[in-house]
């Protein structure tokens, strides 16, 4: 940037570069792209498409399980929306309360890393995201030997008479939630942190040496200025949540069956493909427009 | 402020009364110093227990399931590969995530240095179209991407797991490498300029050794995350067996304690590089 513009400078004749040289300068970008963005193209977009496709298909006449045919049948959204609600709202409502819950969890953590540790902070850091090192599947099911019946949390909760002998921990939407919370934690403390670590450690005691307790300089200087990361924190934690299907799955039971479930089996035990690639896209569809109203507020080159 | 002599000092507070009973007080304001770094320890405790348990559970004798404590061995970290499958799926995962890595990280990187160091037409386009498939469910991903392959009559193996792990890779690469360009001097490669050095020079000698480790965390970013994923391999795999599909299937029938030994040597191993790259980055002055 300096070179160029020194080359401009008033006395020195600019040299004018040979013009392939400009066009073939303004066509690198294009080209270090080309390959990368092909393959998002081919294994992403066209894809959707395909999804698209299928979601309006209905059964081919000839019967064959897994033939279907376009018809063009919108109505299949329509259907498939009434069948299965009560999916799509236990989707949605597990994520919501399981991201509210990350957040609370992790929000004191990110605040410690940041302000409270000194030198382990890198460290700490290393250690947030050191669960995703340990397979995401053996966690998930070491969580349900711990909660378990049989398992040392249930047994102490029973002697202490805090639970009744005959509710369990296992196989219940509490086990769901708390298997979202868990796995998708280290998605909520990184932007958190990273927020919170940005902030201008003046700005915090002004608010004190302005006679603000450590509670009103919370709320009015710490609090807003890490919203950045409480915006994208939540998001990178409600859309794979909103998603997931693997907690429900190994945690929960036939009750606590969300979209996710229904995708992987109208596909797979079922072959309904048209019902599978309505629910994924409706899924989408209410992430993306969720995503578009956050993104309106953050903005995304902060994002990606 | 200075000019003024200093007022009269009020008399030390020292023999005023503290607010109630001392060893509560005491108590509180030690609570006041100490409890987010007791908050952030207990936080941390509840991050792990199901890791220790993974680690505690493959030090387990052997049985049909790995579900009671039966009594210490090492006999599964001696031999990991005795329990039916487990080393064939963890084999098929390692050779995955190897190419993965590998085509995801060169492309990554590429649109890492256009996005950083160009201005062209299409950018909004192009961040787009990278943040998407972060922002996209994974079992939208996988239906989506199983309707591509059965529309297209594609088989379902190596190659379209393959396929999938890069597409979903490449964004994160970028964003990590993006992030390393832009926190780099831009003088030392104008001073390598100043000496010289042509462009693509400059580009070996001082951008690339520059920005390597953000590429190197990338890498070993994508490899966790092809390695670990479960969702998008089961919908696109066929009857190709990862190490992850080989637990989801063993959760019904018993997950034998070799599966536990792979998951936290797994966990040592990526902590250990960690934390040796983290030592080496320190010991040698930031550039």
């Amino acid at each position: 940037m300096a070179i160029a513009s020194a080359a401009h400078a008033p006395g020195t004749a600019p040299v004018v570069p040979p013009r392939s040289g400009l066009r073939s300068r303004k066509l690198t970008p294009y080209l270090l792209m080309l390959p990368g963005l092909l393959w998002l193209g081919v294994f992403f977009v066209v894809p959707l498409l395909t999804l698209l496709a299928t979601s309006t298909q209905t059964p081919a006449p000839s019967g064959e399980t897994g033939a279907f045919q376009q018809t063009l049948r919108f109505a299949n959204y329509w259907d498939s929306l009434q069948a299965y609600e009560a999916q799509f709202i236990r989707s949605f409502g597990y994520a919501a309360i399981a991201t509210v819950l990350a957040l609370l969890i992790s929000y004191p953590l990110a605040y410690a890393i940041a302000f409270k540790v000194g030198a382990l902070r890198n460290l700490l850091l290393v250690l947030v995201v050191a669960p995703f090192f340990c397979s995401f599947l053996l966690r998930t099911l070491a969580w349900r030997q711990i909660l378990a019946d049989e398992g040392f949390v249930v047994r102490t909760l029973k002697s202490l008479h805090l639970m009744s002998d005959t509710t369990t921990l296992t196989a219940s939407a509490v086990a769901v939630v708390a298997g979202i919370t868990y796995n998708f934690l280290p998605f909520m403390t990184l932007p958190l942190y990273a927020s919170l670590e940005r902030i201008d450690p003046r700005l915090i005691e002004a608010g004190g040496d302005l006679y603000a307790g450590a509670f009103t300089t919370f709320r009015k200087v710490t609090f807003p200025l890490s919203m950045p990361g409480v915006v994208a924190g939540t998001l990178l934690t409600f859309i794979p949540a909103a998603g997931d299907y693997v907690n429900a799955e190994l945690l929960g039971n036939p009750n606590t069956r969300m979209i996710g479930n229904v995708v992987q089996s109208r596909f797979f035990t079922i072959v309904d493909y048209p019902t599978a690639a309505v629910l994924s896209f409706l899924l989408m569809a209410a992430i993306l427009i969720l995503v578009t109203f956050y993104v309106r507020r953050a903005g995304t080159e902060e994002l990606v | 402020m200075t000019l003024i002599d200093s007022p009269p000092r009020r008399p030390e507070v020292a023999d005023a009364p503290p607010s109630g009973p001392s060893g509560l007080h005491r108590i509180r304001r030690w609570l006041g110093a100490n409890g987010l770094r007791i908050y952030a320890a207990i936080a941390f405790a509840y991050i792990f227990l199901p890791i220790a348990y993974v680690t505690v559970f493959s030090f387990n004798v052997p049985g049909r399931t790995n579900l009671t404590w039966r009594g210490f061995t090492t006999t599964n970290w001696a031999h990991p590969c005795d329990a039916p499958d487990v080393c064939a799926a963890v084999g098929n995962s390692l050779k995955i995530g190897l190419v993965a890595t590998l085509v995801a990280t060169i492309l990554g990187t590429l649109i890492a240095f256009a996005l950083a160091r160009h201005r062209f037409r299409g950018r909004g386009t192009t961040n787009l179209l990278l943040f998407l498939p972060m922002a996209t469910p994974e079992v939208v991903l996988a239906a989506s991407l199983l309707t591509l392959f059965l529309n297209f009559k594609v088989n379902l193996g190596f190659a379209t797991i393959i396929a999938a792990h890069v597409m979903f890779c490449i964004s994160f690469v970028v964003v990590t490498v993006k992030a390393r360009i832009a926190g780099l001097d831009p003088r030392l490669e104008q001073a390598a300029m100043d000496l010289y050095a042509n462009e693509i020079e400059t580009f070996r000698r001082i951008t690339l050794p520059l920005v390597a480790p953000g590429i190197a965390g990338a890498a070993l970013l994508s490899f966790s995350l092809s390695f670990d994923d479960f969702i998008i391999t089961n919908f696109v795999s066929g009857n190709v067996n990862t190490f992850p599909k080989f637990i989801y299937v063993s959760a019904g029938r018993g997950i034998p304690a070799q599966a536990y030994v792979i998951g936290s040597a797994a966990f040592f191993l990526s902590l250990l590089i960690v934390l040796v790259a983290e030592v080496v980055r320190r010991r040698r002055p930031t550039p």
